[in-house]
């Protein structure tokens, strides 16, 4: 059975550009039109896209898939945080430490996950996603992770010169990065690299067979798809001045995943179509009638699931 | 010596609760090749009706008969009306929407039954089994009944023509279906059943652990560890390896050093990925061939 | 039935951006926060206790004429989430203040954002340590004494009345635990080598069989149960079944008559012991006291869904009345720096469901408002008072 329905995109280059550009000026805009909170909110959205982008590089192009990247997310945000609690050291740099870290956290767990698919991965990346809370809680760590109670960081204030508050500022860092990371996973996976993906996530068995190091290409996009959700994490860090381990729990995981599949596997716009998805719809949903909240939450998921089965982004691209 | 024991008859006593849910999800494996993540839910579902019929003063045995008919029914329900859609969906479509049963039931059983604690009684009372082996009579009958399940399992996929072409509808939806055997009706009886033995343990686990809306949470965890690491084509396996997790947590908080206590559901389940990486189909389960 | 689907996006949307938003112009708008979904969805009842509270406040004339707005978000125990929340309820919802936000890494999640917006975060549900800290924090008022204090209370009493007994800890794995033991060590003072054993246990271990079991044989003649409610439910019917005869001893946050004793089986729960602040509604000494009746006739008209025999209202309407009490006494110049002036200078300000001889009392300084906590004991049905002194 196929593990996702990729949505490949196919668009004339000019409407493409057009399209592009529109996105660009709105997405700059934002911040000047919106209030402090909405801003706030942005942020907080494309920062969540970010990760589900990150997940959508590994279930969308290499056919593996995570239940458990609420983990790589947490690693990023406690890296990052560790290096902030001083308030010396440069956030941006605290954010790129917490990619790689993740990237190499990334790798190490794409070995095992090699030899595991479907069920298999499902209970390992689920088990990732479990263990996470508790060994941020570990006793013995709490020097450095501060336990139960996290750390508590500084909002990042916009550079001097700069008219902007700390809010505006802190979103074009998040769209920066988010840009960066847009472009690099797009180059990712129309070279050479992105390429070998798609044939290893289509027929894994028939990509060994054309001499595509199936292994290599596997381990490698979990690193990278790690690293994505791991600066995420990071920024989130930053975006939240705060991280605990009751902020990593498994429904982060969960979260992320509803994320990718709703805004459609493979359509890496569609993350930012998630990421709003998961961020507002249980506050719509506690707003139509509190405490039958998830109840309406599952109900729309699943009609989003049965009317757009490849995700809201999969209507965009019929 | 025995202090070792005892640490792994707890561990037997933990598994137990593991064993029962863990056969659910080895039904439901076998109908529909998924792990159900609304499995314990479901089951958290049922046993709050239970609970209701038993404070309207239902006997006992009366209530665990008609919930499991009724979740047999709600299992059923499910598969037809709402999971119909997604026979031939992509699997991360099949995890969204059990994710999504996972959020209903869990907020519907809140809204409906409050979040405090309830007590759930057990017919065959606390009072250890025999003294001083810290298995207490109704873990005993957990583990007869866990059991008794397994037995009718094992004969409904091994005798009977349903329990066969569930087999069968499996492993080829495509010739199965060619074949004459209705897919469809078959995956629901396996969804119900999947319930039914999800409403059991439910009902098994509920006295031990007190009722409430998140009852099953972390032991669908646990559950879903047994099966794999037993094997999830073999209920059997699937028993056996509640167990396993069972003790190996049980042994683990007490001897590995340091972290042991704290982080022993994450070094259990690092020991069933490690089992995995060598026996990829689990101790006791068959793997199924890919095809280029 | 069908509208067309752009209209019905855009229709979803807006109403994902933009939640139920009401007010009135002359509305006093205090702001909270709950868990009224996740893992800790049972503590949620004092948010809808608080929300009637302010009902009747509203029916009898409100603040002055002013009605009270109270605005409870549900941040699904998700510290991000309560940063979300209270900035919509400080920047979009305008409130004056926030009262009985819940949770302690939530509350240490807004703790900064609100200190440097200024507004008054008052009443804070939880059991941390950081809510004293007048000089870094000023507009932070806390509200039960917190674990480090009632941890040396246990141990104080445990030195004093059972200092040749061994103790056994069971604790959850978290800071709650922590802060308790350091309490309870410094409460024991040269007794503490009576502590012989610790077991920890995690928020998904379905059961503590275990950690009991392993306690039990260290022999140990007191038991200190540091757990969450579900927990000590389990706890106290294992003790029974292993007949073990212990001095066990609940933290007020799991002492519950009708919602931990009960189901654990009230003849299980004899002679275990607490120290309290508050009244529990199934204790017969307050039957019938003006305080109590007043509560139950509460319960019953305004909050007819909840658990009148629930700690947790308990505590949602002491919240409510506190904020009430803050707010009525600054009611001639409702600002952020007049609520904090009176939520700082609470002088013997008499709560009904307060124990007797308890009462709010903060000053600039040491703001937290409720001070010492005692002593009470599992009898019959529900806590007795009770005298170490005279056992």
């Amino acid at each position: 059975m196929a593990l996702t329905d990729t949505i490949h995109t196919q668009a004339p280059p000019t409407l493409k550009a057009i399209i592009g550009g529109l996105i660009a000026v709105a997405a700059i805009a934002v911040p000047f039109l919106l209030d402090g909170f909405q801003v706030f909110q942005a942020t907080q959205v494309l920062v969540l896209a970010i990760a589900i982008m990150g997940l959508n590089l590994l279930t969308g192009f290499s056919g593996q898939f995570s239940l458990g990247h609420g983990a790589f997310f947490a690693a990023g945000a406690y890296v990052t945080a560790f290096f902030l609690t001083d308030g010396s050291f440069p956030y941006v740099g605290a954010v790129l430490i917490g990619g790689v870290v993740c990237f190499i956290l990334g790798l190490a767990f794409g070995f095992p996950a090699l030899k595991l698919d479907g069920i298999y991965l499902a209970l390992a990346t689920f088990s990732l996603a479990v263990a996470m809370p508790q060994i941020l809680k570990l006793s013995i760590l709490t020097e450095w992770t501060g336990g139960v109670g996290g750390l508590v960081l500084m909002k990042p204030e916009a550079p001097q010169g700069i008219p902007l508050d700390a809010d505006q500022w802190l979103y074009f860092v998040v769209l920066a990065f988010a840009a960066v990371l847009y472009c690099l996973v797009t180059g990712l996976i129309s070279g050479r690299t992105g390429r070998a993906f798609l044939a290893v996530k289509d027929n894994p068995l028939a990509a060994e067979a054309m001499g595509i190091r199936v292994t290599n290409v596997k381990v490698l996009a979990f690193g990278y798809s790690a690293m994505i959700t791991g600066v995420a994490g990071g920024l989130s860090a930053l975006v939240t001045a705060y991280v605990a381990p009751d902020s990593f729990t498994l429904f982060l995981s969960v979260n992320i995943l509803v994320g990718l599949v709703v805004g459609g596997v493979g359509f890496i716009p569609g993350a930012i179509i998630g990421a709003i998805f998961v961020h507002f719809m249980p506050t719509a949903a506690d707003s139509v009638y509190q405490g039958l909240q998830g109840v309406i939450y599952g109900i729309v998921l699943i009609a989003i699931m049965l009317l757009a089965p490849k995700g809201i982004g999969g209507l965009f691209r019929r | 010596m025995e202090f070792f024991f005892s640490q792994v008859l707890s561990g037997i006593a933990s598994g137990t609760i593991y064993a029962c849910l863990a056969l659910a999800v080895v039904m439901i494996y076998q109908a529909i090749h998924h792990l159900n993540f609304a499995q314990g839910e479901l089951a958290v579902f049922s046993t709050y009706l239970a609970w209701q019929m038993l404070e309207a003063g239902l006997p006992y045995w009366i209530v665990l008969l008609l919930v499991v008919l009724l979740s047999f029914g709600l299992g059923w329900f499910l598969q037809m009306v709402v999971m119909r859609p997604f026979q031939n969906a992509p699997m991360l479509s099949n995890i969204v929407v059990f994710i999504a049963l996972f959020t209903i039931f869990n907020s519907l059983t809140g809204f409906i039954w409050g979040h405090d604690i309830k007590t759930f009684p057990s017919p065959f009372g606390f009072g250890p089994l025999v003294e001083n082996l810290g298995i207490s009579r109704h873990q005993a009958a957990m583990m007869a009944i866990s059991a008794i399940i397994l037995t009718i399992l094992w004969a409904f996929f091994r005798f009977t023509r349903i329990g066969l072409a569930m087999r069968g509808a499996v492993s080829n939806p495509v010739s199965s279906g060619l074949v004459g055997v209705n897919v469809m009706a078959i995956t629901a009886l396996g969804w119900g059943m999947a319930s039914a033995i999800g409403a059991v343990s439910g009902l098994l686990v509920a006295p031990v652990v007190f009722l409430e809306p998140n009852m099953m949470l972390s032991i669908l965890i646990y559950a879903f560890a047994g099966a794999v690491v037993g094997g999830l084509t073999s209920p059997g396996g699937a028993v056996l390896g509640g167990f396993i997790v069972g003790i190996v947590e049980s042994l683990v908080s007490t001897y590995v050093p340091v972290i042991g206590a704290e982080l022993k559901l994450p070094i259990a389940l690092t020991l069933i990925i490690v089992v995995l990486l060598f026996q990829p189909a689990g101790l006791f389960g068959r793997r199924d061939i890919q095809r280029v | 039935m069908f509208m067309k689907r752009p209209l019905a996006i855009a229709a979803i949307v807006a109403a994902m951006i933009y939640p139920g938003i009401a007010s009135g112009q002359e509305t006093i708008k205090v702001g909270n926060t709950m868990p009224y979904s996740g893992p800790g969805s049972a503590y949620s009842e004092i948010g809808k206790v608080m929300k009637a509270y302010f009902d009747k406040v509203n029916d009898e004339g409100g603040i002055k004429g002013r009605k009270i707005e109270f605005l409870s978000y549900d941040d699904g125990y998700s510290p991000p989430r309560t940063v979300e929340q209270a900035r919509r309820l400080i920047e979009r919802d305008k409130v004056l203040l926030l009262a009985g936000t819940f949770g302690t890494p939530h509350n240490l999640a807004i703790h900064r954002y609100v200190n440097m917006r200024k507004v008054p975060h008052l009443f804070i549900g939880s059991t941390g340590n950081a809510w004293n800290d007048p000089k870094n924090f000023p507009w932070t008022v806390g509200w039960q004494p917190n674990a480090h204090i009632e941890g040396k209370v246990y141990g104080s009493f445990l030195a004093e009345h059972h200092p040749n007994e061994k103790i056994a800890i069971l604790m959850q794995n978290d800071e709650y635990g922590r802060s308790f033991i350091a309490g309870i060590e410094e409460g024991l003072g040269d007794k503490v080598s009576n502590i012989v054993s610790r077991a920890t246990y995690e928020a998904t271990d379905p059961t503590i069989d275990n950690q009991i079991i392993n306690l039990h044989k260290t022999g140990a003649g007191v038991l200190i149960n540091l757990s969450t409610p579900k927990f000590t439910a389990q706890a106290i019917r294992k003790v029974a079944d292993l007949n073990w005869h212990v001095v066990h001893i609940v933290p007020t946050a799991a002492a519950s008559a009708s919602q931990v004793m009960q189901p654990a089986g009230i003849e299980n729960s004899q002679g275990i012991i607490t120290a309290a602040y508050l009244k529990d509604p199934t204790d017969p000494r307050w039957k019938d006291e003006k305080g109590m009746v007043d509560f139950r006739a509460f319960m019953a008209k305004y909050a007819p869904q909840a658990n009148a025999k629930s700690v947790f209202s308990v505590i949602g309407y002491s919240m409510a009345q506190a904020t009430t009490y803050v707010l009525q006494q600054a009611a001639d110049d409702l600002t952020r720096d007049n609520v904090m002036k009176v939520a700082t200078n609470l002088q013997g300000v008499e709560l009904p469901l307060l124990l007797p001889g308890l009462h709010l009392e903060n000053k600039p300084d040491d703001v937290a408002p409720i001070k010492s906590l005692q002593l009470t004991r599992f009898e019959g049905e529900t806590w007795a008072a009770f005298d170490p002194a005279k056992q």
